[in-house]
């Protein structure tokens, strides 16, 4: 099961190293990993992406409730909440496909950041399945470069993960 | 009042009641050296390797309770303690490293003596600092402390760059009365509700065995955990780690269980309906074949770490909390009940577990001409029962050996590296406990392959004057590799032959200690009287034993505890029979 795990931790040198580490040391599986700080500069918070079965999951919050630097994580999969993902692409623009990538990404609700004669540079933020039905739409030869920020989740209500 | 970084550090071990520093110097840590030298109250080990002083440092912590410091320098000071370091993290024993680092200007430039120790331990160590400014010293030394020792203890390193010891810089000090962490925050009682829940299944249980770990040992909570045996008249088996936490002597008594433990605790497990699992954590030594293990129970576990529990086996009702408050909780609501614990269903369990007993499964072929590794062992018992007696072990048969034979009485008095299985920690750990308790005696059961790997420590007994007994138990094999290239790898005896043993006895004496070479099982118990009788000189025995003795019982790794293999001689003797 796909779960997302966000985590506030103690905004020291070496936290990051120690999440990801303790990923790398149990053999738990990682398929996303953002991080930066808060609006309180003492706290990051990070978004983990992750699966596993219950028993995984179930011992991966406890390793990471359990290392000393993390303060608070939630679970965002076990209620209600909403992911995003930034994306940007870099996609050929030439005469032929100029006006179609154009098409495209007002279709998508994208905004195109950076023009050249021959390229464009996308913006696109949704859910993950979003931008990957982007990317399907495109012709894979027009597509340079892709960057993903990885999902960021908040929960949905008024209650929040904080101190 | 102001002081130099150094100073600060050295007056922080002083304000957490430390006594003693095992390390060794080096460039990076040279300021802390000079501000130790002109300390006149705290005193430091010199060690001969900073593997030892981890060991020692460890070793000190295990019989002690309190927190166990080494000091050593940046780069391979560093990396020679990890394994030390490793060896506390799994056995979560209480330990504060500090490491020397280069200047904080040349972190990151591999300078001479650099490594980032910070990373390397990270796996193996339950918190670690890199101090990069004076003023951050005090608080940062509070705080190692305390992690280290509250919640399920481990080894916390400090990592201090050489400049942040300036004797050239002096802050103002003020050492932190309380620490609060927002981050971190231990448990200590467990949900009463929970506790309640296992009550209850405890009054009902049938047949219940009680498994308990080296947590009680930790949580010092061997009384609490007596007086509710007394109470539930249940059965209770140790771990290794656990070992001593009940008395060996007390019926209730299964002796240890796991890979190479009893007959009768392994099926105890094997035929319960309720485990309670007490400060241990199942681990693989432990628990055989998961498929298989105690395939009829339900489960209680608790735990000061909810990480430990339904890591490896899913439980029924998990209880986080420190062992020593919820072993009083059940015992009160269990003594609240009016029906308490079945006594005609555990009349019943006892005679089922009088079967298993009456194989005497520890029971060995001795021999009038080569001595027996486990009367080697039970003849150590006989003469040092009366004593006040620490013994520590290295890894391998030997171990094993003494975890059957020796009967521990008291908690904190079995010091073994159980988790990480370190070679080399029976001498330097010795010498920790030895330091701890100067009149008492301690004695190192080692092999000859074990003993090697931190040897050199033999100066550091001579230097302080450490009275240890040292029994090795020489068969010239690693004899538990020996063992499983006998089962499974059909005797290739590969590289398992230690050969070119130094003439121990003598080596003993280089070293300016007593040395002693025993072969006739007929003079070993007055060489031990000898030895012992020796107050004030570490006695070194070389007993030479049968080379090919074997550890049984045994269950090999995967299988379940109802498969184990016993000793050929003992099923001959039951075929006849």
């Amino acid at each position: 099961m796909r779960h997302i795990i966000s985590v506030l931790i103690e905004n020291e040198a070496g936290a990051l190293a120690r999440v990801s580490g303790l990923f790398a040391a149990r053999g738990y599986n990682i398929a996303s990993l953002t991080v930066a700080p808060t609006e309180d500069d003492t706290l990051s918070r990070m978004t983990i992406v992750t699966y596993g079965d219950e028993m995984v999951i179930e011992q991966i919050i406890k390793q990471l409730n359990k290392l000393v630097d993390v303060v608070k994580l939630l679970d965002l999969s076990d209620g209600p909440h909403i992911e995003r993902e930034l994306m940007m692409v870099k996609v050929k623009a030439e005469k032929g496909t100029r006006e179609e990538m154009k098409r495209m990404a007002d279709i998508f609700r994208a905004n195109i950041i950076d023009v050249t004669d021959c390229s464009y540079t996308i913006e696109l933020t949704g859910a993950g399945e979003k931008l990957d039905a982007f990317l399907k739409a495109v012709n894979d030869d027009l597509i340079m470069e892709v960057v993903r920020s990885g999902p960021l989740g908040i929960s949905r209500g008024a209650r929040g993960l904080g101190l | 009042m102001e002081l130099t970084g150094a100073e600060i550090v050295v007056q922080a071990l002083k304000e957490e009641g430390v006594e003693y520093v095992w390390g060794y110097p080096g460039g990076a840590v040279l300021h802390i050296y000079d501000a130790l030298f002109q300390d006149k109250t705290l005193r430091h080990i010199l060690v001969r390797h900073e593997q030892a002083a981890t060991h020692a440092a460890d070793g000190y912590a295990r019989a002690t309770g309190n927190v166990g410091v080494a000091l050593v320098t940046s780069g391979p000071g560093a990396t020679n303690a990890v394994t030390g370091i490793a060896t506390a993290y799994m056995d979560s024993i209480p330990m504060v490293v500090l490491t020397g680092q280069v200047p904080v200007p040349f972190i990151g430039s591999d300078a001479f003596q650099e490594v980032d120790i910070t990373g390397i331990t990270r796996p193996c160590v339950k918190h670690n600092f890199l101090i990069k400014r004076v003023e951050d010293i005090a608080e940062t030394m509070a705080k190692a402390f305390y992690i280290a020792r509250t919640g399920r203890p481990g080894p916390v390193l400090v990592d201090i760059p050489k400049d942040v010891t300036d004797p050239g810089v002096r802050v103002p000090y003020v050492y932190p009365k309380k620490v609060s962490m927002r981050s971190y925050k231990p448990v200590e009682k467990g949900n009463t509700r929970q506790v309640r829940k296992a009550v209850e299944l405890m009054s009902k249980a049938r047949r219940p065995v009680i498994y308990t770990g080296g947590g009680v040992v930790l949580g010092d909570a061997s009384e609490d955990l007596r007086k509710l045996v007394d109470y539930s008249g249940f059965p209770v088996t140790n771990t290794l780690m656990g070992l001593g936490s009940v008395a060996a002597s007390d019926d209730h008594f299964l002796g240890m269980l796991g890979m190479h433990g009893t007959y009768e605790a392994n099926m105890a497990m094997h035929e319960a309906d309720l485990i309670i699992a007490i400060g241990a954590r199942f681990d693989d030594r432990v628990t055989g074949k998961l498929a298989q293990f105690c395939p009829n129970a339900r489960i209680i576990h608790v735990d000061v770490d909810p990480a430990s529990i339904s890591k490896n086996v899913r439980v029924d009702v998990p209880i986080v909390g420190q062992v020593k408050p919820v072993l009083k909780d059940m015992l009160k609501f269990l003594k609240e009940r009016k029906n308490g614990p079945d006594k005609a269903a555990l009349k019943d369990w006892w005679a089922r577990i009088k079967t298993w007993r009456d194989v005497n499964c520890l029971k060995y072929a001795n021999s009038d001409k080569v001595i027996k590794p486990q009367y080697a062992i039970e003849t150590l018992h006989k003469v040092t029962r009366r004593r006040n007696f620490f013994l520590t072990s290295d890894v391998g048969q030997h171990q094993m050996f003494a975890a059957q034979f020796y009967p521990f009485e008291k908690p904190r008095r079995w010091i073994n590296s159980g988790g990480l299985g370190t070679m080399g920690f029976g001498l330097p750990a010795a010498m920790g406990v030895q330091q701890a308790f100067p009149k008492a005696t301690v004695a190192c059961v080692t092999g000859e392959a074990s003993i090697q790997m931190c040897i050199q420590e033999l100066a550091t007994c001579s230097q302080y004057d450490l009275p240890l007994k040292i029994i090795l138990l020489n068969n010239g094999y690693m004899g538990m590799v020996r063992q499983w290239q006998e089962f499974f790898y059909d005797k290739r005896y590969s590289h398992s032959y230690v050969d070119a043993l130094p003439d121990f006895a003598r080596l003993a004496e280089t070293y300016g200690h007593v040395g002693m070479t025993i072969e006739n099982p007929g003079d070993l118990e007055a060489a031990y009287k000898e030895a012992f009788g020796m107050k004030d000189r570490l006695v070194f025995m070389n007993v030479i034993i049968d080379p090919e003795e074997n550890v049984y019982p045994m269950i090999e790794a995967g299988k379940g505890h109802h498969e184990m293999h016993m000793s050929p001689h003992l099923s001959a003797e039951r075929e006849l029979a």
